[in-house]
């Protein structure tokens, strides 16, 4: 009856390393408790979950689905969201360092400046709790970028789906710094992100991107 | 402010300090519809008056700042929609719905929200009496028995809403009910005491202890104002 068990993954920088940018407050309360919050949830619905598996009671393992979806998808997008982000000055947080995206994202929207007031258009456009993403779609042959936006904690796990880059909406992530004025942080959130990170997921595989993830059984 | 979002008593009433300076006007198809400007309608206690459940600094953005950013919305958007229908432009008319939804309900929720708290010394925290007290204890066996629930429905939702404490308006009967963003209570049911669950209802004061907060709001819930709410 052993559930995986997932564990926090250590930040790759420090929690003031984003400053002045995201502050160390927010970094610390959101890695070490919200982030937290999310595992140590998603490890008990697990357990629970195979639990029912065992027994065979079906209703428990559809009644835990949303809880699973939700902790999943929130240890998923911050696993992912803490490598896309970078110290300001660090060469990784140029977007120079992603020559191979930067190229198809000039395709898509025409130049870098359209693509980021895009990108910061559908983060200020989300109603609620919710992520903004670049993601790389895989249809056939086909390789397109897109920007999407998720609502509360949905992960991007569709078929084909690849998430280059997020930003977070929750007002945890900017709300002790910010107050309410988000348009500040999704402005200031292009000096933080890592495009090495997202030259490497738009690059490699799904399953490149996602490999932070490995549970410990 | 469109005339449907005033037609039930409760939120007449409540939205009653923030009455539009309307002006009816004949529309489209031969119908009339009352347009006027949503304002933001001035709190009945003082910013620092819930403390310490609610501190001064929060209540003062989430008024000010978060409210007011409802308000200017809705006007924003509204404007927008009496002119899609002036055009009958239905496409632009469907596509403001959910913007009508969210900054609209953003604005009745807080509306009713700030009406049912209130610091200590106006009856802050005082529990409820006759009919809606009656209702609550055949329903949930006690208050005490009933906040827990309460506070249960508030610790689980997913993302940013309300909890609300709603009247069914077919039965009469009284339930907790969560709602997403900013989802106003509307349609079979009425609204009699509600919750903000966003994280700036108390992220400066409580941060990630959001339990913390569910528990000491109940300290400064108007019941006055939710009895007036019950039918
Ligand atoms: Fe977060
Ligand atoms: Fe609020």
């Amino acid at each position: 009856m052993s559930a995986p068990s997932y564990t926090l993954p250590k930040l790759p920088y420090a929690y003031d390393a984003l400053e002045p940018h995201i502050s160390a407050q927010i970094m610390e309360l959101h890695h070490s408790k919200h982030h937290q919050t999310y595992i140590t949830n998603l490890n008990a619905a697990l357990k629970s979950q195979a639990e029912a598996v065992h027994t065979s009671d079906i209703t428990v393992q559809v009644s835990l689905q949303q809880g699973i979806k939700f902790n999943a998808g929130g240890h998923i997008n911050h696993s992912l969201f803490w490598q896309n982000l970078a110290p300001a000055s660090s060469s990784d947080a140029k977007s120079s360092a992603a020559p191979q995206l930067l190229k198809q994202i000039k395709a898509t929207w025409g130049d870098e400046d359209k693509f980021r007031d895009a990108f910061k258009a559908a983060l200020l456009g989300i109603q609620g709790s919710g992520w903004g993403w670049l993601i790389k779609v895989e249809t056939g042959k086909e390789e397109r970028l897109a920007i999407v936006t998720t609502k509360d904690q949905d992960p991007i796990v569709g078929k084909g789906e690849t998430p280059i880059f997020g930003v977070d909406m929750w007002e945890h992530a900017y709300y002790l710094q910010y107050l309410n004025g988000k348009a500040a942080y999704v402005e200031n959130i292009w000096n933080v992100i890592n495009w090495k990170t997202a030259e490497e997921r738009f690059l490699g595989s799904r399953a490149d991107a996602f490999k932070i993830l490995k549970a410990s059984i | 402010m469109n005339s449907t979002l005033l037609r039930s008593t409760a939120l007449r009433s409540a939205l009653r300090t923030a009455a539009p300076k309307s002006a009816a006007r004949a529309g489209i198809a031969g119908t009339t519809f009352v347009r006027g400007k949503a304002t933001l309608p001035d709190l009945p206690y003082d910013y620092g008056a819930l403390e310490p459940a609610v501190s001064g600094q929060i209540m003062e953005l989430h008024h000010s700042k978060h409210h007011q950013t409802y308000v200017t919305s809705l006007n924003n958007f509204s404007e927008q929609l009496a002119e899609a229908q002036h055009k009958e432009d239905i496409q632009s008319q469907i596509a403001l719905q959910p913007l009508i939804n969210f900054h609209g309900g953003g604005h009745i929720n807080h509306t009713l929200f700030w009406e049912n708290l209130a610091p200590t010394s106006q009856g802050g925290g005082e529990p409820p009496s006759g009919q809606l007290s009656k209702a609550i204890n055949d329903s949930y066996g006690s208050l005490d028995a009933f906040k827990e629930k309460f506070n249960t429905a508030l610790a689980g939702i997913q993302g940013s809403g309300w909890a609300w404490l709603v009247q069914d308006t077919q039965t009469g009967n009284i339930q907790i009910k969560t709602y997403a963003n900013q989802d106003p209570v509307v349609g079979q049911f009425r609204p009699i005491l509600g919750i903000d669950a966003w994280e700036h209802a108390y992220y400066l004061q409580y941060q990630n202890r959001k339990a913390e907060y569910f528990k000491a709001i109940w300290e400064v819930v108007n019941w006055k104002a939710a009895e007036k709410r019950f039918q």
